[in-house]
């Protein structure tokens, strides 16, 4: 298992490294200077090619994409070419606030979409059954951007149950330690806060978590049925076992592996996919923050802002991967 | 199960656990010590906006976003009128012009101090001016280099010394007179900060700012907010009234217009022409308008054909339907426009006659220029909501409808913003929408930067030449008689106008909505504007 571990850490490194130069060289596709979006429309021709200059970005692709790339093995993420500020200092807080977001939109998605799916293969073509995949659907068609407006404007508005937007009350704002309000609220020992905070992550982490809620449950039903179908499952039941038992432990525990599939497919995409949740809802997430970036050709920050996210990409199937071995002993890493 | 998931979250949280580790926190509070007062009436103002600030040195930023955070926080030698731009004491009492309209002195005004502790005088302002003109970094400082000429030792340089007489009076030399003079010291850029926290900053000056406004910088959290807070030792008796201001981040309109309804936060801009009933429906909420200082255009390349025919402009401006434009697409928050700029800009010329929307004279001037059966064009849409063009695609197909009764079939071409603006500047477009907001209040700033056969390959997009309005330009430039400045440009509006280069479609009002308990707040034609006079009142 160490050595299974070590070697796919050890593979990750090829993997960046051709993600960072497939980025680099997708950005420099794109036509815009980023020297002329920084400055805007009311910049002279002298200012724009000045500062072009002065980012580097008169040099040759190769030389760039060099400098880049010692930069990042010094651990160098690179400048943003709009704050002049590294991007490893800029990074930290939007990928925590995203973070925080994706886990409550993960927790959210696998609690609901697993349980709708066990039991609509429970009860196959009842009209709970129906009713969720119709609902599953929905959610897989349903725009974000419609549905978190909507939830902003019955909950919230309407109903006035929970805030619209932000991470914490703007007017008693959180103190931040790790970024991860709800353990910085924790740690400094504000349980109002702590409270607060989780009301904030609500709606965006319904809005969030709609997509792979519904994915989750048709992927858990389907592959339950598939096992409820089995021998084993019907000699549990010959012998008189409880249905419970015989859907919730023998049934679930072997169609678990496609769902732990899905599960850290869609907890990666959620990290890169969240940008439009995050402009609905005031989230300051990297999703917004490598769109951002995006607009303003902000070079750097794309290519280091996609490489993080990637990374975290990766990792999230490395656990993946590690949970096979311990769900299913059949499977063994050598 | 519950083992697996557990496992599979806190592998999850391990690991963001430890990316904490290697983030740092920027949102440090730098609270001053007076933390315990903010109960005391006057109370703290949420301020919501559609992007962060990319910086806080207002030298450097170029963005709107940034620079309603920095006139919170610096003070400019002159500056506008509340919601015009007449040039009123700033942080200079009084000055005066000599006759040659080369040499301006400043009487400073005194006991003022920088955030920071140390003091206003006319040393500062010149280690200000010198930071600037010595610099010779246009990447850095290039609304400098734009409105003044460039650098020191530059041939157009305008300011040819800053020199502090005694340290309340610093005399400005010019190389040569240059009539928007006062009105561009009066922009937010060039708001004097302290020397002594730049120089102990360096780059960190820009996320540690230190001016003598009426707010101090207090905390700033990427992506989210930005907090100021009340200076105690501000220089004007009882103000400012609030205790504090904090920018909040929401992107999308809707979305800000929802926390506002909610009353999350107090004032918000950027609001969508199609949701003023709603703010007009809430008892509330109001409305805040803002004077127009922009216009929103559909331009031709003059340089391609059939474009390069007068009478083929002149036609198409006969066809565009103004009013019907700005009832269906800007809720009439829009006046429909004549010249290249605003009335209320001074040297607005009145008295030009808008073409008229006449589809038979557009067939006639079709027939003239030999193209009575039609033709085919390009017609480049906006693909990003602005100011003046809350939404481009839209406008782009009324127009398409418009040119099609006479037989022109306008096919709509769109790009990502960044990659439209660099391709229309380089000439590639046909014909495109466009448009512009004021940086100084200054005719020049509209005339002169768009229209001007100078700045073909910059912002004169249409690559409109024609020496008459070259020389009127130039002339104007260097006139500091008002009246006679403003009979040059009214000549140049004739010219332009008769030319049509340009179909100047709409000088638009933007719109802001706050709570109701937001008094005395008036929203500045430029776009920004300080809020020293606002309170919060129920």
């Amino acid at each position: 298992m160490f050595s299974y571990t070590v070697r796919r850490l050890g593979s990750l490194i090829p993997v960046l490294l051709g993600m960072a130069f497939i980025v680099f060289m997708m950005i420099r596709a794109i036509p815009g200077n980023p020297a002329q979006v920084i400055l805007g429309q009311q910049a002279t021709e002298e200012a724009v090619a000045a500062m072009t200059k002065e980012l580097g970005l008169d040099k040759p692709w190769f030389i760039q994409f060099w400098d880049y790339l010692s930069g990042l093995l010094k651990g160098d993420l690179g400048v943003s070419l709009k704050t002049n500020s590294p991007v490893s200092e800029e990074i930290g807080p939007y990928l925590m606030a995203t973070i925080e977001l994706a886990l409550i939109a993960m927790i959210i998605a696998v609690v609901i979409g697993v349980n709708a799916g066990i039991i609509s293969a429970w009860f196959q073509n009842s009209w709970f059954d129906y009713v969720a995949m119709v609902i599953a659907l929905i959610g897989l068609s349903m725009p974000i951007f419609w549905l978190g407006l909507m939830e902003q404007y019955i909950i919230s508005i309407q109903w006035d149950l929970l805030p619209t937007t932000g991470r914490d009350n703007i007017r008693d704002p959180v103190e931040a330690i790790t970024g991860l309000y709800l353990i910085d609220t924790l740690i400094q020992g504000r349980v109002d806060q702590f409270f607060e905070v989780i009301k904030h992550l609500i709606l965006p982490g319904i809005a969030l978590a709609t997509i792979p809620m519904a994915i989750i449950a048709r992927m858990t039903r389907s592959s339950m049925l598939e096992v409820m179908r089995s021998d084993f499952i019907r000699t549990a039941r010959a012998k008189g076992m409880r249905m419970f038992w015989v859907v919730y432990k023998h049934s679930f525990k072997n169609a678990l592996i496609p769902v732990v599939t899905v599960i850290g497919l869609q907890t990666g995409l959620l990290l890169g996919g969240a940008i439009l949740t995050e402009n609905i809802f005031g989230w300051p997430g990297i999703g917004t923050y490598i769109y951002d970036a995006i607009l303003s050709r902000d070079y750097p920050v794309i290519q280091s802002g996609i490489l993080v996210i990637a990374f975290l990409f990766v990792m999230i199937n490395l656990v993946v991967d590690l949970l096979y071995a311990a769900i299913d002993p059949r499977i063994k890493y050598k | 199960m519950k083992k697996t998931l557990a496992l599979l979250l806190t592998g999850i949280l391990a690991l963001s656990l430890a990316l904490a580790g290697c983030s740092s926190s920027t949102s440090k509070e730098k609270d001053e010590g007076k933390g315990g007062t903010s109960e005391a009436k006057g109370g703290v103002l949420i301020y919501g906006k559609g992007g962060d600030a990319v910086g806080l040195d207002p030298a450097i930023v170029t963005d709107g976003e940034s620079f309603i955070v920095t006139q919170q926080i610096f003070e400019t030698l002159v500056k506008y009128g509340e919601d015009n731009t007449e040039i009123n004491p700033g942080l200079a009492e009084s000055w005066e012009v000599s006759d040659d309209a080369k040499t301006y002195t400043f009487k400073l005004k005194t006991g003022i101090k920088f955030h920071d502790g140390t003091d206003f005088n006319a040393d500062a302002v010149v280690k200000n001016f010198q930071r600037w003109a010595q610099s010779k970094d246009e990447g850095k400082f290039a609304y400098y280099a734009s409105m003044f000429g460039g650098f020191e030792g530059d041939e157009g340089h305008v300011i040819k010394e800053v020199k502090a007489i005694d340290a309340s009076t610093v005399e400005f030399t010019l190389n040569r007179p240059q009539a928007p003079f006062l009105k561009n010291l009066a922009m937010p850029t060039f708001a004097i900060a302290s020397p002594a926290a730049i120089e102990k900053e360096g780059d960190g000056f820009t996320k540690n700012p230190s001016g003598t406004g009426p707010f101090k910088f207090k905390s700033w959290k990427p992506g989210d907010t930005i907090e100021v807070v009340k200076n105690d030792d501000y220089w004007q008796d009882g103000l400012p009234k609030l205790d504090g201001i904090t920018f909040k981040v929401i992107k999308d309109n809707s979305a800000r217009l929802n926390a506002a309804i909610k009353g999350e936060i107090d004032l918000m801009d950027g609001l969508n022409p199609s949701d003023i009933s709603k703010v007009t429906g809430d008892e509330k909420l109001q409305i805040f308008e803002r004077a127009s200082m922009n216009v929103g255009y559909f331009a031709f390349n003059v340089e391609k054909a059939p474009f390069d025919k007068k009478e083929v402009r002149q036609a198409i401006s006969h066809l565009i339907n103004k009013k019907e434009i700005i009832d269906n697409f800007y809720e009439g928050t829009a006046e429909p426009a004549k010249n290249p700029m605003p009335p209320s800009v001074s040297g607005y010329n009145d008295k030009v006659e808008d073409y008229d929307y006449d589809v038979e004279k557009a067939k006639e001037l079709l027939k003239k220029a030999g193209l009575e059966d039609g033709f085919k064009m390009d017609l480049w849409a906006m693909p990003v909501p602005r100011p003046y063009m809350p939404d481009g695609q839209k406008v782009a197909e009324a127009i398409q409808a418009s040119l099609k009764q006479v037989g022109i079939e306008a096919n709509i071409v769109s790009y990502e913003w960044a990659a439209y603006l660099e391709k229309v500047q380089a000439g590639e477009a046909q014909s495109f929408m466009m448009g512009w907001t004021g940086d100084n209040g200054d005719a020049d700033n509209f005339l002169y930067t768009l229209l001007d056969k100078d700045n073909i390959g910059s912002n004169n997009y249409a690559r409109y030449a024609n020496d008459e309005v070259h020389d009127l330009l130039i002339d104007a430039q260097s006139t500091a008689d008002e009246a006679k400045r403003n009979e040059l440009y009214g000549k140049a509006q004739e010219i332009i106008h008769d030319e049509a280069p340009w179909v100047p479609l709409v000088h638009s009002l933007p719109q802001l909505a706050g709570s109701k308990t937001v008094k005395g707040f008036v929203p500045h034609p430029t776009g920004s504007q300080s809020l020293v006079n606002v309170s919060l009142e129920n």
